[in-house]
């Protein structure tokens, strides 16, 4: 076994485990800092597949603002639905049994594919992945306008965000 | 070395323990994590197909940025309608909210 796959199976363990604890942890503040440790997992992947940016895009907006806001959103609901006996719904079973077929025909899937072992490619010295992405981002030819939309889209939504939760009764 | 394979069932389990979250879940906000671990599953599979397949093109890296925006709207429309809902409701449940239930 080579420190390459030791690292990997390492990281995999951290990044199931935690994810596990979330979906499991009947505290949800307790579920809600698993959740941190598995997205930092997947950082740590995004860094172990040479994609640097991805991986500090991962830590600002992930840990740093989409967890804070969860954390905001379970102290604003406080004592609803904790300290009851339990977190999970009626048919959890069910809920349990599907995602294990779910996980099943997608190995069974993936593994009738014949690139299904592919091994990683040489990057050349002269390829830069993050002057690539910045420069994809922002060209006519390539992603500028998917790029633009994404980001009209994250201002209407958190434009909308702010008038779903205005509280009428303060005027 | 590292496969693609490992990279590929990593993801699958992870989308599984997330869809797990989404349909076992009571609490709303507990939904929420477990999208947010389906879409980073997703995000996985996109990185590491990048990197295997094509590393010369830089679409995979360019499409999970546009994952991270998504995400990002979709989660701050999401607390802002659970609290709203506990505004009026005063619940989070998913169960208990059934005012559209036909």
């Amino acid at each position: 076994m080579t420190s390459q796959q030791f690292i990997f199976i390492i990281l995999a363990a951290i990044t199931l485990g935690s994810a596990v604890m979330v979906v499991t942890a009947r505290n949800l503040v307790h579920a809600a800092l698993w959740l941190i440790a598995a997205l930092f997992g997947v950082a740590c992947l995004f860094v172990a597949l040479d994609a640097g940016f991805l991986a500090v895009a991962q830590v600002i907006i992930y840990i740093g603002a989409i967890s804070i806001l969860i954390i905001f959103a379970i102290m604003l609901t406080r004592g609803v639905g904790q300290g009851t006996s339990t977190q999970t719904n009626a048919n959890w079973g069910w809920g349990a049994l599907l995602a294990v077929v779910f996980f099943g025909g997608l190995v069974w899937l993936l593994s009738l594919w014949s690139g299904f072992t592919t091994q990683k490619p040489e990057i050349g010295r002269a390829f830069d992945p993050l002057r690539q992405l910045g420069q994809a981002l922002v060209s006519p030819n390539a992603y500028v306008i998917p790029f633009e939309v994404a980001s009209v889209l994250l201002l209407a939504a958190l434009i909308g965000a702010i008038i779903v939760a205005w509280d009428r009764r303060l005027k | 070395m590292v496969p693609l394979s490992w990279y590929l069932l990593l993801a699958a389990a992870l989308f599984s323990v997330g869809l797990y979250g989404v349909l076992a879940r009571k609490n709303a906000i507990a939904i929420l994590m477990g999208i947010e671990l389906m879409l980073n599953a997703v995000n996985v599979n996109l990185v590491a197909f990048w990197r295997y397949r094509t590393p010369e093109l830089i679409a995979g890296q360019a499409f999970a940025v546009i994952v991270f925006a998504t995400a990002a709207a979709e989660v701050a429309v999401g607390l802002a309608l659970i609290i709203s809902i506990y505004r009026r409701r005063n619940t989070v449940v998913a169960e208990d909210i059934d005012l559209l239930k036909f």
